[in-house]
């Protein structure tokens, strides 16, 4: 194996590079939530009509610290009663564990290849 | 043996480049100690609270422990890596000489992505307070609070421009303020110096377990939280003047310091504020330290926390453009990146380019997306980050074992930390998959994408030997 040259990149490559850098970056965050697929949002199952410390489940020790933060019965009765759902189909925890070691499976196989040359180039000289 | 030795103190240049030309190296333990504390700290003073949410406060206690766990692991393997491979960019320079180019470059990626979401997070909060002093003050209208996120990241940014000495000594002092507060309302409230405002038994009854075992599961998410960044620590190797002794120093000091501080703001916000109100860091307690301050009725406390939740922020978000910008620096002197951001500026001997690079990268973040959207983000990154560390360490000493290469720290009980870090970060993506299963596989198809384009296109034009830069032995098997 010859030593390995690599060609001078231009100005205008290396411009074209870090958009494509950017561009991916700002869609991985973005997409899902433009999509309204990101994060978990927590919903109220049982809404009470008219709400009450008792009827939110509120001791009154509980209730005089909302009460010295600013929050009636009427305003914390969300914020009390939203709950998130943690319930998860087994398919998708296949699929997510699949992409996860498949991902570091394709990491791991490209850097060794990429790590042979390095250590073959750097002590044997080629 | 190598004849290098790392533990040297009068030998300098330890970094793969020299000195001559390259970063100063001006900085010593206590500063090492800011850089990581600095950045972590805010996460004591917003966003661990979102754990409570995912599953009561009982829960929030134990992720705070078992990620204390997952993160002592990570400082233990880091110290003994980066006590040798003393080199800017930290875990991305130890992944190119110990795994291989892509794998680098996927670290350095996770580096700079968890550090400049930290940053947008952090300019969020600092853009929060101001609205939250105004309204104190007797303003009524709506606060427009970008300008103060624009303000905010343009000044850190300056800072970080022109010199890491004074950026890091400013970081030593707001940081070590920040802590005190932390101390300070401890001590105030938990009845040890005057009367106690107390009142766990009461708060929690009813609420214990609000969702079960699976809620302490999924309160590992935002359990992290409470330490992601300690290990930015490794980005200041080639800045200390001795890294062997004040990289593991600092790192350490740094874990133990974290986990009294967390340990302390779960007791103190826990035992004042109703659970709901503290685990909706949205709605509810956005701030809960300083929230908690409210609640006790002492303006000096709300003075003091007020300015702890601004300095621990300011202290995080400067850490955060330090080490993203060590990271992009490293990567782009490699060529992983453009060569342009390998440069460091002539005078104030930053890596200048790349400080100024991630200013509107930090700012689209900052404010484009949500705060816990902008969080789960930067977990995400690190997390990927932690899963690489138990292999990294694996392979250094399969590759270099005890004795072959000079180490400045050895941690204790190998592999028991690497399995234990990777026995968590395990359940940590099964926390992250219950409520953020979207953005987990769109962050690692976004990894899969730009892997493919860096090992196809990008590392054409990276020599090959060349990446090789410690003057280590052939390592074994190869």
């Amino acid at each position: 194996m010859a030593h390995y040259k690599p060609p001078v990149q231009g100005k205008l490559s290396q411009l074209i590079d870090v958009i494509v850098l950017v561009a991916l970056t700002v869609g991985a965050l973005f997409v899902p939530l433009w999509l309204h697929m990101a994060g978990s949002s927590k919903t109220v199952a049982s809404p009470v009509a008219a709400p009450t410390w008792e009827a939110l489940g509120q001791n009154a020790v509980q209730a005089r610290q909302y009460e010295a933060l600013g929050y009636t019965p009427e305003t914390a009765h969300d914020l009390i009663l939203a709950r998130f759902d943690y319930s998860f189909t087994w398919s998708a925890l296949v699929v997510m564990i699949v992409v996860i070691i498949a991902y570091y499976v394709l990491m791991l196989k490209f850097s060794e290849a990429e790590y042979r040359d390095v250590i073959a180039e750097k002590f044997d000289g080629k | 043996m190598a004849d290098f030795d790392i533990t040297s103190k009068v030998q300098d240049g330890m970094g793969p480049h020299g000195t001559k030309v390259g970063l100063l190296r001006v900085l010593g333990p206590a500063h090492v100690w800011a850089l990581g504390v600095g950045i972590v700290l805010v996460g004591e003073y917003m966003g661990w609270n979102f754990a409570v949410g995912k599953g009561g406060a009982y829960a929030a206690l134990l992720a705070c422990w078992f990620a204390g766990i997952l993160y002592t692991c990570v400082a233990m393997i880091d110290s003994e890596v980066t006590s040798t491979v003393a080199a800017a960019g930290g875990q991305y320079t130890q992944a190119k000489h110990i795994v291989g180019p892509l794998m680098a470059f996927n670290v350095g990626l996770y580096l700079v992505f968890a550090y400049t979401m930290l940053e947008a997070a952090n300019a969020i909060t600092a853009g929060y307070l101001v609205s939250v002093v105004a309204t104190m003050t007797g303003y009524t209208g709506a606060l427009d609070q970008r300008p103060f996120i624009v303000l905010v990241i343009m000044f850190l940014a300056w800072l970080n421009y022109r010199g890491v000495l004074a950026t890091l000594t400013f970081n030593l002092v707001i940081t070590a303020i920040a802590f005190a507060a932390i101390l300070i309302i401890f001590l105030s409230t938990s009845g040890i110096v005057g009367g106690g405002i107390m009142q766990h038994a009461a708060l929690f009854e009813g609420h214990e377990l609000p969702y079960g075992w699976i809620g302490v599961l999924a309160a590992m998410h935002f359990g992290l939280w409470y330490y992601l960044g300690i290990e930015g620590t490794t980005q200041a190797a080639e800045e200390v003047r001795s890294p062997a002794r004040a990289l593991p120093f600092g790192t350490l000091a740094g874990i133990m310091t974290l986990l009294i501080a967390a340990t302390l703001t779960w007791y103190v916000c826990s035992g004042v504020l109703p659970w709901e109100f503290l685990g909706d860091g949205v709605s509810g307690s956005v701030a809960p330290l300083f929230d908690t301050a409210r609640l006790s009725g002492s303006t000096g406390l709300v003075w003091l926390l007020g300015f702890g939740t601004l300095f621990a922020t300011l202290a995080s978000a400067n850490g955060c453009i330090n080490d993203a910008s060590r990271a992009w620096f490293a990567m782009g002197r490699d060529k992983y990146l453009p060569s342009w951001f390998g440069a460091v500026h002539p005078k104030y001997r930053t890596p200048y380019r790349s400080i100024v690079f991630l200013v509107p990268i930090a700012l689209i973040f900052a404010l484009g997306a949500p705060l816990d959207q902008v969080i789960t983000f930067s977990i995400l990154s690190g997390l990927l980050e932690y899963t690489f560390m138990p292999l990294n360490i694996i392979l250094f000493r399969k590759k270099w074992p005890m004795g072959v290469i000079k180490r400045g720290y050895e941690h204790p009980f190998h592999p028991l930390p690497a399995i234990t870090l990777l026995a968590l970060c395990a359940v940590t993506f099964f926390a992250v998959f219950l409520g953020y299963g979207t953005q987990l596989v769109a962050m690692i198809g976004f990894y899969i994408v730009v892997s493919l384009w860096f090992h196809f296109r990008r590392y054409r034009f990276i020599d090959r030997g060349a990446q090789f830069t410690m003057p280590w032995p052939r390592p074994q098997g190869y």
